[in-house]
């Protein structure tokens, strides 16, 4: 007799679950999921305020650095430098922040650097600015980085933060020929592209064939020259990078309110149909109650 | 037809009017910034004057190409109408190109006129005592960088 009572109970029990976990029919559970992304909405537009702030001010300060970068350029397209060929060493700067929620901007710069380091595996060594892209490049490339540094992306970048960076690689003592800094040039609010600046060494400097040109020139003077100028190149590459960055997020943070808003909307129209649907059926539970009477 | 007739009467009567004008060689572009700043991007400019380790000289348009390290210094920038501006430098490059383009990046870089010229004194006397009491050889470098800009500070005020 125990025994068949206590098998009735839960087969009860399972079939009021089974009501309740109908296609989220409970109010109780609708009107949690509503308050979490109503909150969700409200963080994703104060991240897009702070980041449309930040991104005007980064606006501000690339419109004067741009020069830099350009001048720095300069030099090495009119001499004409290139590569050695017969030292293959490479080496690429990876400029990216710690921060993610900014749209594709890492995994792009980590996709440049994949297709290359996919090329060839040997010869590349790559420097990882900001943790983002240690992260997508450390778990398949892990031998292939030398230096990796954080806490980018608090703070604007200045120029002692990038003549510290070219401090240690050119303390690394990794013999390279030629290199590249991949970073996001900034075009406009909604765009930016993943470019390229090129890094060359002594050698391959003093190898080109057009240097004669420039006068009095030691390879001392060539030295501080090429450090000034890797200095010069990766500060506009972070500042460039900065930019493209805040602006990526601000972007992807108005989508996030925008689509946490129609969620919103959704959410309320069924919230407010589930409770019509309680209303009535606990109306019908009554009538039909009062007339079996 | 009779439009070609009265500009070819125009084009003989000008060159008689107008005097022969002195020219500089083909002009010289100047893009000038520092890490804080832009003071000139491509302007044309007439000469700048630099301080560098290889000696102080001064670039016109035409100047023989090469490459400097700029010490702390004053750059002076003779502008195409007469005027001419002063601006301390702590150190960077020169790039002279064949093409009569120069770029001149410097780390910072402030006009004369935003220096004051007791802080100035205060800061070299302050690089002159950590140069004494300094033990390592980076700290005395780095010391003796302070001493430089210091000295080339207060000369230029």
């Amino acid at each position: 007799m125990l025994g068949r009572f206590g098998t009735l109970t839960p087969l009860l029990q399972n079939v009021q679950i089974q009501q309740q976990q109908r296609g989220m029919a409970t109010l109780k559970s609708i009107s949690i999921r509503l308050k979490s992304v109503k909150n969700i909405q409200k963080i994703t537009q104060s991240m897009k305020m702070v980041s449309a702030a930040k991104y005007s001010r980064a606006e501000r300060e690339l419109k004067a650095v741009r020069p830099i970068g350009d001048g720095a350029k300069q030099f090495y397209e009119k001499a004409e430098i290139a590569a050695l060929p017969d030292i293959p060493q490479k080496l690429v700067i990876a400029i990216t922040s710690d921060r993610g929620l900014c749209g594709a901007c890492h995994t792009s710069v980590a996709r440049h650097i994949r297709t290359e380091l996919n090329k060839d595996n040997q010869n590349i060594k790559v420097v990882c600015v900001g943790d983002k892209s240690r992260a997508i490049l450390q778990r398949i490339y892990g031998k292939n980085i030398i230096l990796a540094c954080n806490e980018i992306g608090r703070l604007p970048p200045t120029f002692i933060d990038a003549s510290k960076l070219a401090d240690a690689i050119l303390r690394s003592d990794y013999q390279f020929s030629s290199g590249e800094i991949v970073f996001n040039r900034f075009r406009s609010v909604v765009s930016y592209v993943t470019e390229t600046l090129p890094v060359f060494s002594l050698a391959s400097v003093t190898a080109a064939p057009k240097l004669s040109v420039y006068d009095s020139l030691d390879d001392e003077v060539i030295q501080s020259y090429l450090e000034f100028s890797l200095a010069a190149l990766v500060f506009y590459a972070m500042k460039e990078g900065a930019c493209s960055e805040q602006s990526s997020r601000m972007t992807a943070m108005d989508n996030a309110s925008k689509n946490a808003g129609e969620m919103i909307e959704k959410l309320t129209l069924t919230f407010n149909r589930t409770r019509q649907a309680v209303i009535t059926r606990e109306l019908i539970e009554i009538i039909s109650g009062a007339s079996a009477l | 037809m009779a439009t070609s007739r009265v500009v070819s009467r125009l084009l003989p009567r000008r060159s008689f009017n107008t005097p022969p004008k002195r020219g500089y060689a083909d002009k010289m572009r100047l893009t000038f910034c520092a890490g804080n700043q832009m003071f000139h991007n491509g302007d044309t400019v007439r000469q700048v004057d630099v301080p560098s380790f290889s000696g102080c000289f001064g670039i016109l348009a035409e100047h023989v190409p090469t490459l400097a390290i700029l010490r702390p210094g004053v750059v002076t920038v003779f502008e195409d109408d007469g005027s001419e501006r002063k601006i301390f430098v702590s150190s960077g490059t020169v790039t002279v190109n064949a093409d009569s383009t120069v770029q001149i990046l410097a780390e910072e870089a402030h006009p004369i006129e935003n220096l004051d010229s007791t802080t100035a004194k205060e800061m070299l006397s302050k690089a002159q005592s950590l140069f004494l009491s300094a033990t390592t050889d980076e700290d005395k470098v780095e010391a003796q960088i302070g001493i430089e800009v210091g000295e080339a500070l207060v000369e230029a005020l």
